[in-house]
């Protein structure tokens, strides 16, 4: 099924957005630590990004209730949680289920394939994307297990569960 | 039987390693500029990439070929003539050329390196095909995707040189080298800059009902609807309305890759030296998944056992593929 059926894409209602501000405001300082501890470790992916350091990425997981503001400017990274309704402009928007984009991240999926079964939408600047997708392609391990590694033993099983979930849900080609 | 060398695709020194470690016996790559037939942006080795990368292929047996595939505008030869330098310097194990003139650099500047000659010089023909093998010393022919089995195992007894065909990938033949529909709409050259459709001109716009379109420099290309599987925004592949077809309809080709996995056999049987995976601009999954794949399929089939061939429809183009000219000059 594609992306475009989640109910999720319907425009929230006034407790959802609620709901979604607070869990923007929850989740910053994971986000702000993955970020800066993603370039320190590896700077190699700015050089791919190109002229689109400072571009402006929409990260759009379509079953959580908020989108993903990039800018992976070297010297001023930006990577924050924003309720929908609040997003702002950006140069560029890549939109999935959250899953999907957590194992584009990590080279356990393709992003073509993706793209022509219809679970993945690209929107704004291709060449951005293009960009981010070649950056992020070129680095060797799992941005997702060492993101995991960060909280200990119970961020890797929380990292277990939600790959079980993902493949669970996959083989029955459901939406979250 | 051939050697059945499989040639496997690295658009980044992450990939390359992927392919290496995925059992492939050669990947081609090509550096960050126009010298190559996928300049696409983020893609590609720097110089230090490729050395770093030749190092770790060799290590592992595995051969580095270096395409230098695209036609040097006139007075631009400079830029090709030192990525070939630079190339020979790191250690590749072959150029692939379709320029006659980069071709006979390289002949003459730097004899040891292997010469194999690209699919976009679309040389078809045994005639063709001599005369580069003759004139530059070309070792191997990568040949058209318009040729059928039996009219390649003719090939392959009138002409001194090794065949490498395409197994995987891409299906966007047209007339290899010599197609300008991009350059038509856009500007850039796909045989003289290296882009094909290039990223800076193509947007996708999605509508409220869930369709989706493809637009290359302001021009429709296909248009998607909510369940229907897509393709690449290339002109060739483009789905077109006209006044005797409202409906729309693929004027050159369909959104559709190359599989060729159940004529292995029949293409090692041939005389074919060599199988070429499309697809340096995709990710290191699709990588690890296709060349395992073949690998797997090329030993099977070397130890004299029925190769078992994995699923790989959820990695091609549309979700479809074909044999094309391989199976049939009836395809298309």
């Amino acid at each position: 099924m594609s992306i475009h059926a989640d109910v999720n894409t319907r425009p929230p209602g006034p407790g959802r957005t609620a709901a979604a501000r607070l869990a923007c405001v929850l989740i910053q300082p994971f986000l702000s630590r993955v970020v800066h501890r993603t370039a320190a470790r590896h700077p190699s992916l700015f050089a791919r990004l190109g002229p689109h350091q400072t571009t402006d990425f929409l990260i759009d997981p379509v079953e959580l209730p908020f989108a993903l503001h990039l800018r992976p400017d070297p010297e001023a990274l930006v990577f924050r949680a924003v309720p929908r309704d609040a997003a702002p402009h950006t140069g560029a928007a890549i939109r999935g289920r959250f899953l999907l984009l957590l194992e584009l991240v990590d080279a356990e999926q393709d992003g073509d394939a993706a793209f022509f079964s219809r679970d993945l939408e690209v929107s704004g600047d291709t060449e951005a994307v293009v960009r981010l997708r070649n950056a992020l392609d070129d680095i060797d391990g799992s941005l997702a297990e060492e993101t995991a590694a960060m909280f200990g033993a119970p961020g890797r099983a929380m990292l277990a569960r939600l790959r079980r979930a993902y493949l669970n849900d996959t083989k029955g080609q459901e939406c979250i | 039987m051939s050697l059945a060398e499989l040639i496997c695709p690295a658009g980044t020194p992450a990939a390359l390693r992927t392919a290496v470690d995925a059992g492939a016996d050669a990947v081609y790559c090509g550096f960050q500029d126009a010298t190559n037939a996928r300049n696409f942006p983020g893609l590609n080795l720097t110089p230090d990439e490729l050395a770093a990368s030749v190092v770790y292929a060799h290590a592992h047996g595995t051969k580095v070929l270096l395409a230098l595939n695209t036609y040097p505008p006139a007075g631009k030869l400079d830029l090709w003539r030192h990525a070939a330098d630079t190339g020979a310097r790191l250690g590749v194990d072959a150029f692939i050329v379709a320029d006659m003139g980069v071709a006979d650099y390289i002949a003459h500047a730097h004899p040891q390196v292997r010469l194999h000659l690209s699919v976009q010089a679309a040389a078809s023909s045994p005639e063709a095909i001599r005369y580069y093998c003759e004139s530059f010393g070309v070792k191997r022919v990568v040949l058209p995707r318009i040729l059928t089995i039996p009219e390649i195992r003719q090939i392959r007894k009138e002409i001194p040189c090794e065949i490498e065909t395409f197994i995987f990938g891409n299906h966007g033949l047209m007339v290899e080298g010599r197609c300008s529909l991009t350059n038509y709409l856009t500007g850039q050259s796909t045989n003289m800059d290296g882009v094909c459709s290039p990223a800076s001109d193509v947007e996708y716009v999605r509508d409220a009902d869930g369709s989706m379109s493809s637009q290359l420099a302001g021009f429709t290309i296909d248009r998607f609807g909510p369940d229907e599987k897509a393709g690449y925004p290339t002109i060739c592949k483009g789905r077109y309305t006209a006044p005797h077809r409202p409906e729309g309809y693929y004027a050159f080709e369909e959104p559709v890759s190359l599989n060729l996995s159940r004529l292995l056999p029949e293409l090692i049987d041939a005389g074919v030296h060599a199988f070429k995976i499309e697809g340096r601009q995709r990710s290191k999954s699709y990588v690890r998944g296709v060349v395992r794949a073949f690998r797997a399929a090329v030993d099977d089939i070397k130890a004299g056992r029925k190769a078992n061939i994995a699923d790989l429809l959820a990695l091609t183009e549309g979700q479809k593929q074909t044999q094309g000219a391989f199976e049939t000059k009836k395809w298309r």
